[in-house]
């Protein structure tokens, strides 16, 4: 092949991607997959009726107005990224020409955690890892995959940072109305100083539960998200119409009974709470070590005491990965493996676990309560 | 913020035409036959496929998809592909859905323009092609299309404009990674020939160059003539990717549904870009369009065909305004294809005065003019130019004729109004 048809440098190394891989292999009906994050419940009715009401209004099948990407990083930059991590975010960083730097979340307790709150950042070392080149860090709370909800001196000491040296900071905010009790979910922009620093992201797809919709918004101020409607109308130019219309009319009837218990962000939440609370029993009963989130619809789940014996698999892959795959194969179950979510130093530190995705109709939660309940009536 | 918050990749892209002009059309237009989307309805078999994947049993059209597109549309995309290009392909390696094909242009570039690689663009091109190239990383070579106009004092066809094929030739250099090829083209309606597109072929085999080839309105083409892919020339499959639009095939702008179709080896690279930005695209869109294609995989060739009907319907369209432009004087290139029509404006240059010096161009001062004192919109032709070649040619303007006739029969009674104040003054 002539060599003048390689790939570009800018997506070298960025070809192979957790999803693709597992989403692959999770595919088979009868596995029960609480892998990839993606409800299998429906979405609130009103919802998809107000896409069906759009869809009978012609103009709403043409192009709407072109704006609704970080422009803001470039060639030389570093950005701090909090591990685990979001996978995309180091690919990004990367395609962007800039730096990731890590920093990870480390566990309080001395590896005995019960709780996503036990997970936290050490202060010196986040102070550490900002420098003259630190152009921004990426916040996700709450977080996938750990479930952490920052605190508000959690946020303060970043932001502290972040005013200190001239930061930006991109904050990922998609599960923001997944909350549980006793947990109240904190905007970053809301601190001082840091509205005009920080670019808050939110996605219909997790707050109405449609990720097939692939709608999402950012805010901030004027100056940034300018830059950001640059990029936007010259790579996608506008997002689809109807789908915008109808999310629009969505918003206005939750916003409208946002004190009301029905309101869907209150309603989505106390009902995931309970299938929160469901996985975590089911995992304790079959042995493992669930660590219980206070945000989001994922769980990691400590797998090494369960001892399953992998060695003979030839793959070079982490522990979690070569887990995953077994635990599909002989139990009809999926998850992820942790290690897709750090960055090279700490899959180490990572890879004895696995993330579960809970936001399941109760008929799934089920058939996973079967294989769990069954789980050492098998040896590995 | 002490130092700049952007990022260098952003410098000189901010201006965009339609920004400005859409706004004005807003503003200020009764009739708006300035940026290309139809006024009319989508077909009723699309929309009602989409009412149906809403109402219908299974929720999980709500939740995302496969990455590279949706499982039933990439089948139906593959075997219609499979007809149009005389060649067996895999669905899940020789097609990808993206959001609209201004994202597949966005993924064949930074997935295949490096720093420093040139990139030969034909002139007039359609806008976004000349960002996405820098914002790559790349250098835009232009080459011109040049008007040939008929001795007979007929008007112009869109085939009159040709490149020259020793000027072509000249622009390929052992920098030039890819020539990006629109046919039909936007702004002219020119449907590039079989000899045109062979001396394109040719040229990219000799220098081993890649085509990206933007076809979205690849059903809309007139008079009898004949859409040629230049996938299916000697040579071409391996070093071409193709682009297409459900926007503009189906009259759905706004559902931003678009596909690549090409080789594994060069669809692997935008896989990579496409998974490491967008991801997924809308589920539903992508189902209500699958069900599109498999009714016109069943039609194909038959009148019922809306890839028939639609082309006939705009063709009738096409010369109401061809007809309506050249009774007040100003003169329309009729196009091959296409739902736009460039007009020469020479013979209205009284009412907005020529200004020497103006850092716009005539035809910029001429279509801004004319939104807000006569409420009618269109695009100036230079709008469709490098800014170094924005002076060539600045007495054109763009119209898009996919309107409901009141729109266009709206559009005529200004223009005979226009020419009767003319005639009396």
């Amino acid at each position: 092949m002539p060599f003048r048809h390689k790939n570009t440098r800018r997506i070298e190394g960025l070809d192979s991607n957790v999803w693709v891989e597992f989403t692959k292999v999770a595919a088979d009906p009868s596995i029960v997959n609480l892998g990839q994050g993606l409800p299998d419940i429906s979405p609130p009715s009103y919802v998809k009726e107000e896409l069906a009401k759009v869809a009978a209004v012609d103009r709403l099948n043409q192009y709407t107005r072109g704006f609704g990407h970080p422009s803001l990083v470039k060639e030389g930059d570093e950005v701090i990224i909090i591990e685990p991590f979001y996978d995309c975010y180091e690919p990004m960083v990367k395609m962007a020409g800039a730096k990731p730097v890590f920093i990870p979340l480390r566990c309080k307790n001395d590896g005995n955690s019960a709780s996503s709150a036990d997970w936290v950042l050490d202060p010196a070392e986040l102070a550490n890892k900002f420098n003259s080149k630190t152009k921004a860090i990426i916040l996700n709370t709450p977080h996938n995959p750990i479930g952490k909800v920052f605190t508000r001196e959690e946020l303060q000491v970043i932001a502290d940072l972040c005013i200190k040296h001239d930061t930006l900071c991109i904050s990922d905010e998609v599960y923001e109305w997944l909350v549980y009790k006793g947990k109240k979910h904190i905007k970053i922009a809301t601190l001082p100083g840091m509205w005009e620093r920080t670019v808050t992201i939110g996605s219909a797809g997790k707050t109405y539960s449609v990720t097939g919709w692939k709608l999402g918004w950012s805010i901030g101020p004027e100056y940034l998200i300018k830059h950001l409607q640059v990029v936007h109308q010259n790579t996608l130019y506008t997002c689809p119409t109807p789908l915008q219309e109808a999310l629009a009319q969505a918003f206005w009837i939750d916003y409208k009974r946002m004190d009301d218990p029905d309101c869907y962000f209150h309603s989505l939440s106390r009902e995931l709470e309970s299938k929160r609370d469901r996985m975590a029993q089911l995992l304790k009963e079959a042995g493992l070590k669930p660590v219980v989130p206070d945000g989001g619809y994922f769980m990691i789940v400590d797998v090494s005491m369960l001892n399953v014996d992998l060695s003979d698999v030839d793959e070079k892959q982490p522990y979690d990965y070569k887990f995953v795959k077994w635990m599909i194969a002989s139990k009809k179950l999926s998850a992820i493996p942790l290690s897709a979510f750090c960055g090279p130093e700490t899959k180490k530190q990572f890879e004895k676990y696995i993330r579960f995705c809970f936001i399941k109709k109760d008929s799934t939660l089920d058939a996973a309560e079967v294989i769990l309940k069954n789980w050492n009536k098998q040896t590995g | 913020m002490s130092r700049p918050v952007q990022a260098r990749r952003l410098e000189g892209i901010d201006k965009n035409i339609w920004v400005e002009f859409v706004k004005l059309a807003a503003t200020y237009s009764k009739v708006n036959l300035g940026q290309g989307f139809p006024d009319f309805p989508p077909p009723d078999f699309l929309t009602e496929a989409f009412t149906r994947a809403l109402g219908g049993q299974n929720h999980m059209l709500h939740q995302y998809t496969r990455a590279f597109g949706h499982p039933p549309l990439v089948t139906v995309l593959a075997q219609f592909f499979k007809k149009l290009l005389g060649r067996d392909l895999d669905p899940m390696t020789n097609v990808m859905v993206t959001v609209g094909a201004y994202q597949a242009l966005f993924c064949c570039f930074q997935a295949l323009v490096d720093e420093g690689d040139e990139v030969i663009i034909i002139e007039p091109f359609f806008d976004c092609y000349e960002p996405m190239v820098r914002m790559a990383g790349g250098t835009p070579v232009f080459v011109p299309l040049r008007p040939n106009p008929p001795k007979d004092g007929k008007l112009m066809s869109s085939a009159d404009w040709q490149l020259d094929p020793a000027e072509l030739a000249s622009k390929f250099s052992e920098r030039t990674k890819a020539i990006v090829l629109n046919s039909p083209n936007n702004p002219l309606g020119k449907v590039f020939s079989r000899g045109e597109l062979g001396l394109i072929a040719e040229l990219c085999v000799k220098h081993d160059v890649l085509c990206i080839s933007d076809e979205v309105y690849e059903w809309l083409v007139y008079d009898g003539k004949q859409h040629i892919r230049i996938a299916s020339l000697q040579g071409m499959w391996d070093r071409t990717v193709t682009v297409g639009s459900a926007g503009k095939t189906f009259s759905v702008t706004g559902w931003k549904v678009g596909w690549v179709v090409g080789p594994d080896r060069l669809l692997q690279h935008l896989r990579t870009v496409h998974q490491n930005s967008v991801y997924h695209c809308a589920t539903i869109a992508q189902e209500a369009v699958a069900q599109g294609f498999q009714r016109e995989l069943r039609l194909y060739g038959k009148p019922e065909s809306y890839f028939v009907q639609l082309p006939k319907e705009l063709q009738q369209k096409r010369d109401w305004l061809v007809q309506s432009l050249d009774g007040v004087g100003m003169k329309p290139i009729i196009p091959e294809g296409t739902y736009f029509l460039v007009a020469d404006i020479s013979q209205f240059k009284s009412d907005v005065p020529d200004v020497p010096n103006s850092d716009e161009p005539y035809d910029y001062r001429f279509a801004k003019w004319m939104i807000k004192s006569k409420g009618l919109a269109a695009i100036p032709l230079s709008a469709f130019y490098s800014e170094a070649h924005k002076n060539n040619y600045t007495n054109f303007i763009r119209f898009c004729f996919a309107k409901e006739e009141a729109t266009l029969k709206a559009a005529n009674e200004i223009l005979q109004k226009w020419k009767q104040e003319k005639t009396s003054s």
